[in-house]
């Protein structure tokens, strides 16, 4: 069954959307990942323009994220202090991030330094997870092995504005985790995402936070700045697809649902596992675009209607 | 125009051969729907003749249906330290956003290259492009490759043979529109053709709109982008929470 999609201006099959939004939604709920680094690129792939996958994509993350976080509200695995002032880095950063989007997309090259952003932080966070992981793994393994301090970095503790997160169990001052919610925000805005991915290892490993917090956490965080997104793209750009984000928000919500699930039956170890693959197989698809000839070297773009 | 046409041609009719082309479209107006997924247009017509067609040449019919124009810009990528980034962009000042030609027989056959400049009827000729910047030596490569891209998306199609004539009178073709529709006026033009040369044009229009929720939606969006951005977010977090609260349901 077919459906057109009135600001994207194409029919897609809906059923094929329904099956992306739940895809996507799993992932969200399991791992507390907004999803947009996978929505966006699978919406290009089935043929919405680039402008309505961000923006619209943006919108759905609104819905799984939401969804997601009232699952980890009940298990109160929220941490809402630590969420506010993540919060306030997140909007500063993504106001912030979107006027260095409008520079340079007057400069031309915004594609290659989206790209490039996606390629080089997928790829440290993907990689560095995935060690830390298995060495976690290898540890667990070996009983007598010396319990790996989790916990706040030396120099974190030097700094002042102490504030105490108690769902987190840290006694930390509120300028890293306002620094990491603003160094998100701005990359959020540029990549078009949430910024789940990058939030996730930054609670985890610079404020030393446990997993199990971090993913309701960060959800919290993400609702916020993607509506803010949303906001910005509808009024700026007109790109918002409501219709296309309703399909991907029925797939998504129910794939969220049994995201949460499938995410607590998991050990936290196996989950970083997965979610540092998930990363570093969408890191080298994009690496292969830059990379690989194209098989089509040139592009159209449709810049108006002509007079 | 075309009457003012018509009658000239009815004038100097006595003397020279003319011909009048009478045609029809299956329809008008394409309305795009929520389950729009493309449409058939069938274009038909006759062609009136001053004299019985067997004391004259035989005639060709072409014809074009050609959706809005609009500005693009074709970017080619170069591989620059090892990754492939765009380099150069050649913006096109005008190319249809649709475009198909149904003929009676290969367009070469029926059509003198000065004839398609003048009508700009075969796909190269339907698109301008002045301005091609001085720094891009190749600028034609940009033009044949919009064709490319836009032929393998089934947005420009050429459609040789297509075009049925019966008795040298009736003709009839079809046209398929994609789903991936832009909104406007489509304009379709028959040319009559003998010896290369065209003898007779006809021109109708149809208007391809969004109408019922799809129109809804879209003038929302343009008119009050505000309002629109925040029913989104509604939206989204009602979905989120109906969800929510169901699958709770389901477990208790």
């Amino acid at each position: 069954m077919q459906i057109y999609l009135p600001i994207a201006e194409v029919s897609v099959n809906i059923f094929l959307l329904i099956g992306l939004g739940g895809v996507v939604g799993i992932l969200s709920g399991m791992f507390g990942v907004g999803g947009g680094f996978l929505i966006t690129p699978l919406l290009f792939f089935i043929g919405i323009p680039p402008a309505v996958a961000v923006a619209t994509g943006a919108n759905q993350i609104v819905a799984s994220s939401f969804s997601g976080v009232l699952a980890h509200f009940r298990r109160r695995t929220v941490d809402l202090r630590m969420g506010f002032v993540l919060l306030i880095g997140g909007l500063i950063g993504a106001a912030f991030g979107v006027q260095v989007f409008n520079i340079l997309k007057a400069l031309g090259q915004v594609d290659l330094l989206v790209q490039l952003s996606y390629v080089v932080f997928l790829g440290i966070i993907g990689t560095l997870m995935l060690i830390e992981s298995l060495n976690a793994i290898r540890k667990s393994k070996r009983p007598p092995a010396p319990r790996a301090k989790r916990g706040s970095r030396p120099w974190i503790q030097k700094l002042p504005f102490k504030m105490r997160f108690r769902t987190s169990g840290l006694y930390i001052s509120a300028i890293p985790p306002l620094i990491v919610g603003l160094a998100v925000g701005v990359l959020a805005a540029i990549m078009g995402v949430g910024g789940g991915f990058i939030m996730v290892p930054a609670m985890i490993y610079i404020l030393g936070m446990p997993t199990k917090v971090v993913v309701g956490t960060s959800l919290f965080q993400i609702i916020f700045v993607t509506a803010f997104t949303t906001i910005l793209h509808a009024t700026t750009n007109y790109t918002v697809d409501m219709p296309l984000a309703l399909v991907l928000i029925v797939g998504g919500v129910i794939g969220a649902q049994f995201g949460t699930q499938m995410g607590l039956r998991l050990k936290a170890e196996q989950l970083r596992i997965l979610l540092a693959l998930l990363v570093i197989v969408v890191c080298g698809k994009l690496a292969l675009d830059l990379l690989l000839q194209p098989a089509e070297p040139y592009s159209v773009s449709v810049v108006g209607a002509s007079q | 125009m075309i009457r003012f046409v018509i009658a000239l041609l009815l004038l100097t009719s006595a003397a020279a051969r003319a011909e009048e082309v009478v045609a029809a479209l299956s329809q008008n107006r394409v309305s795009i729907t929520a389950n729009f997924d493309g449409s058939e247009i069938l274009v038909f017509g006759a062609i009136k003749y001053e004299r019985p067609p067997e004391q004259i040449e035989p005639l060709d019919v072409i014809i074009t249906l050609s959706g809005p124009e609009q500005r693009v810009v074709v970017r080619r990528k170069q591989k620059v330290a090892g990754i492939w980034i765009n380099t150069r962009a050649v913006e096109v000042d005008q190319a249809p956003s649709f475009y198909a030609i149904s003929t009676t027989r290969a367009l070469n056959d029926i059509l003198a290259a000065t004839e398609d400049l003048r009508h700009k009827i075969s796909i190269p000729r339907a698109i301008r492009s002045v301005g091609a910047p001085s720094n891009v030596a190749n600028s034609a490569a940009f033009t044949k490759a919009l064709i490319r891209i836009r032929e393998a998306n089934k947005l420009y199609k050429l459609q040789e043979y297509e075009t049925v004539l019966f008795d040298g009178t009736l003709f009839r073709t079809n046209f398929s529109l994609p789903s991936n529709l832009v909104e406007g006026i489509y304009t379709t033009r028959i040319f009559l053709t003998r010896n290369k040369r065209v003898v007779g044009t006809y021109k109708t229009f149809i208007n391809v709109r969004k109408v019922g929720f799809e129109r809804w939606i879209y003038n929302l969006a343009r008119r009050q982008p505000l309002i629109y951005g925040i029913m989104s977010i509604m939206i989204a977090i009602a979905a989120g929470w109906t969800a929510s609260a169901f699958f709770r349901y389901l477990r208790s």
